[in-house]
């Protein structure tokens, strides 16, 4: 029974025959495929969030990644596990392009870094490394930024000019009233409840020309990488869908708190914020996501209404994140009930 | 394919499709004869059951077909010597399936190939009783051929309240590769009705179904023209789809039945053949052939010259890849396909055996570096059996055995969907297998 354990380019001698288990073939996915399919079906919000905010985005995108992959190189060493299988299979990139973009586009350099090592080192390698983390690694790591810099985190846009990088960005946005431009970025999330927050078009919300996190803006780049994740299969349509339609049924449901004129439009909230960054690429998290159909759809219903919740009666304008991680919490849970039901018991299966 | 809407193909729920050009190499290779051995090794357990007693000794002259392993107890069945000649020993020698050495008969092979005498004339059988046919079918040591090696007429003993109204016969050939089944279908079509038909009056059966994948649909038109004036005998296109021939899934397409994969089909009101073994039957009951020989497909990208061979049991397979022309750096030799298939770890002393449908020589052979499990649930959708692989490779990597037997663990039939499919290359199969062994051996501890 013992499996013997040799590197796959080793050549084999003529007369050892390798002995495994069955099956002697196995499909082509494997997890460097899945992470390399995902980082590839981010690069459209990237580059409508380049587009919006300018490149100074990249900046924050790029240090994000190779802190990520500093990190991951270094408690790999730490822990004694091969480097280089590990570093290929690109879950760190992955991770460090998600925490991108959840940031304002106009945070400080140190920003990223701290969150991308607190991201890699504390909320996936602690917990036992990929696979084994509870919550989604960016989210972990944007929750522990909004706690220790909620001034830099929380709508304070105007910090941009403060860290005079004003110069890098390129800013195609808004034209006021006078017709003057309006520097997009200092302005309040879509979702602000706050009196005097503006009101975006839908189609300003579709498109990403609208000021927010660096990849979150941009519903149609979001959703053209998630029809490709889709249709690669890498994630199941029916988290994100049941995650939004969730959402959209819970708009029409709950009575407001805040007065502002798109409170109650369910377009409106399903477009504008982190919706569609979360739905389409942070609770299809296979790791911190439930196992079976019925668990998943479980859990994005509980992400939807969560964000609801959270968006209506909570002092934040966002519950995207914190609504994945509390249903990431919930996992294990889910898990044991729903259970896939034994071929022959009766029922249909899961 | 192009006349049908795939929506039409019965199938069953979970499963997988693994890419299969190998079917490619052989499909079109009629029987081949391999040569004769020199030597053939018998083993005395080539089925699931009690191990036979060997009824000749070292220097004993004997013949083709003769019984030289009688069947011990209900559960087990006969072996018969497969070439003419001289027992060189009675000793234990590797066996290529359980890999540990057990007890063969070992015959030198003379010249004189003619069989026993009282087998092989042609017998009268339309008048034969359901009784005869059975009786005919334990002497001939018959087993399922598409791997199993479950004894046949145990199958045609259901408990006295046990009523079995319908033979499935198994055409699906699944395993990816492996062209013998279809070969035997479009060369002895009739054969294999007869066959059939022989089971289904054994049985006292009305009805029978066949079941054959869309990618042999040369072999669907050929039955249904042969079955057209046989409303009794029903046939119909599945999807090509891993584990469509087994005995759960093949129910579930044509039957559209469901049972606990501890369950035999019994359980349902009906036995799955497969065509092999209803060709078996149909030789022992029209001749008295005992089984001594059956065809073996030897293919892979490790055999410059893949061939379907009709071999005699007990053929060293080292004649047989030499005849395929295997490359001299073939790393990885399978005996039956690669999705359930047993890798040999010595080529020079395997021998075929009852269950052997295909040799699959491999070069290149990959093994797969292990990751910890990512949770994303393909094994589980996978899983024709509604397990949660995923949960179970943990706990038994973990030898956690009480938890896998609580995550019904003993209920895994090994198809193997849930590694091949597994994006961390986990070898879930390998830990079940071994969790389940431990748990047999506590168990018998106990």
């Amino acid at each position: 029974m013992q499996e013997k354990v040799s590197m796959s380019d080793q050549k084999q001698n003529n007369n050892t025959l390798i002995v495994s288990a069955s099956p002697h073939i196995r499909d082509m996915e494997s997890i460097p495929t899945i992470m390399w399919a995902v980082v590839l079906s981010l690069i459209p919000a990237g580059i409508a969030g380049v587009f919006t905010f300018g490149f100074y985005c990249l900046y924050v995108v790029f240090l994000s990644c190779i802190t990520a992959v500093i990190t991951e190189v270094f408690i790999l060493r730490l822990r004694k596990l091969p480097v280089l299988s590990a570093l290929k299979d690109g879950s760190a990139v992955v991770t460090g392009i998600l925490l991108a973009y959840t940031l304002p586009p106009s945070v400080p350099w140190y920003i990223p870094v701290v969150g991308s090592f607190f991201a890699v080192a504390i909320a996936k390698h602690a917990f036992g490394g990929l696979g084994n983390n509870i919550w989604n690694p960016a989210l972990a790591a944007r929750a522990f930024l909004q706690v220790a810099y909620p001034a830099v985190i929380n709508s304070d846009w105007r910090t941009l000019t403060q860290h005079g990088i004003h110069k890098l960005v390129h800013n195609i946005t808004q034209v006021d009233a006078e017709g003057k431009l309006v520097d997009a970025i200092t302005r309040a999330t879509p979702l602000a409840k706050e009196a005097g927050a503006e009101t975006y078009r839908l189609t300003q919300l579709l498109m990403g020309n609208v000021p927010g996190c660096i990849g979150e803006t941009s519903a149609i780049a979001l959703l053209l990488g998630g029809i490709f994740l889709i249709y690669k299969r890498h994630i199941k349509w029916y988290v994100p869908a049941y995650y939004i339609a969730a959402v959209f049924i819970m708009v029409l449901i709950l009575p407001p708190q805040v007065a502002t004129p798109w409170i109650k439009n369910p377009f409106y909230h399903i477009f504008a914020g982190g919706l569609f960054l979360g739905a389409f690429f942070m609770s299809t998290d296979m790791v911190t996501s439930p196992l079976t159909k019925r668990g998943l759809i479980i859990f994005a219903i509980g992400c939807g209404i969560l964000t609801a919740l959270i968006r209506f009666y909570s002092g934040y304008p966002e519950g995207v994140c914190y609504s994945i991680l509390l249903m990431n919490t919930a996992t294990p849970l889910i898990d044991r009930f729903t259970k896939p039901r034994l071929y022959g018991t009766g029922g249909k299966k899961a | 394919m192009t006349t049908l809407v795939k929506s039409k193909l019965k199938t069953f729920i979970g499963g997988i499709h693994p890419e299969d050009d190998g079917k490619l190499l052989t499909k079109g290779k009629k029987e081949a004869s391999a040569p004769l051995p020199k030597v053939v090794y018998l083993f005395m357990s080539q089925h699931i059951g009690a191990p036979c007693k060997p009824v000749v000794k070292k220097g004993d002259m004997v013949k083709k077909g003769q019984l030289i392993g009688e069947a011990q107890g209900f559960v087990s069945a006969n072996v018969h010597a497969s070439v003419s000649g001289k027992v060189v020993d009675v000793a234990p020698w590797p066996h290529p399936i359980t890999g540990i050495k057990s007890p063969a008969v070992i015959i030198e092979r003379t010249e004189d190939d003619s069989w026993i005498e009282g087998v092989n004339e042609d017998f009268d059988i339309d008048h034969i009783s359901p009784d005869e046919i059975k009786q005919r079918i334990q002497s001939a040591g018959i087993v399922g051929l598409g791997g199993a090696t479950f004894p046949t007429h145990v199958k045609l003993t259901p408990p006295k309240d046990r009523v079995i109204d319908t033979v499935v016969m198994n055409g699906a050939e699944c395993e990816p590769y492996l062209t013998c089944d279809y070969r035997l279908m479009l060369d002895k079509p009739h054969e294999i009705i007869q066959g059939l038909k022989f089971v289904m009056k054994c049985l006292g059966c009305k009805k029978a179904h066949i079941g054959i994948e869309t990618n042999k649909e040369d072999v669907y038109t050929l039955f249904k023209d042969i079955l057209s004036n046989e409303p009794q005998i029903k046939i119909d296109l599945m999807e090509v789809k891993y584990p469509q021939g087994a005995e759960h899934q093949l129910i579930k397409a044509l039957l559209n039945r469901e049972f606990k994969p501890t369950q035999l089909p019994l359980e349902v009101g009906a036995i799955v053949i497969n065509v092999g073994t209803a060709f078996a039957v149909y030789e022992a009951v029209k001749f008295k052939r005992p089984l001594i020989e059956r065809l073996v497909t030897v293919t892979g990208n490790g055999v410059e010259n893949p061939q379907n061979f009709l071999v005699r049991l007990g053929t060293p397979i080292k004649q047989l890849l030499e005849e395929a022309k295997a490359a001299a750096d073939a790393n990885k030799v399978i005996f039956g396909g690669p999705m359930m298939g047993i890798a040999q770890g010595n080529a020079d002393a395997a021998v075929t055996v009852k269950g052997t449908g295909g040799i699959l020589v491999l070069k290149d052979a990959r093994q797969w570096q292990s990751h910890a499990c990512i949770r994303c649930g393909r094994c589980i959708d996978a899983c024709p059996y509604g397990l949660n692989p995923s949960e179970l490779s943990i706990t038994c990597e973990a030898k956690e055995f009480n938890l896998a037997v609580e995550n019904n663990v003993m209920e895994c039939k090994e198809c193997g969907c849930c590694s091949f499919i597994c994006p961390a290359k986990r070898p879930i199969v390998h830990f079940i297998k071994f969790a389940k062994a431990e748990i047999a051996k506590q168990r018998v501890k106990v």
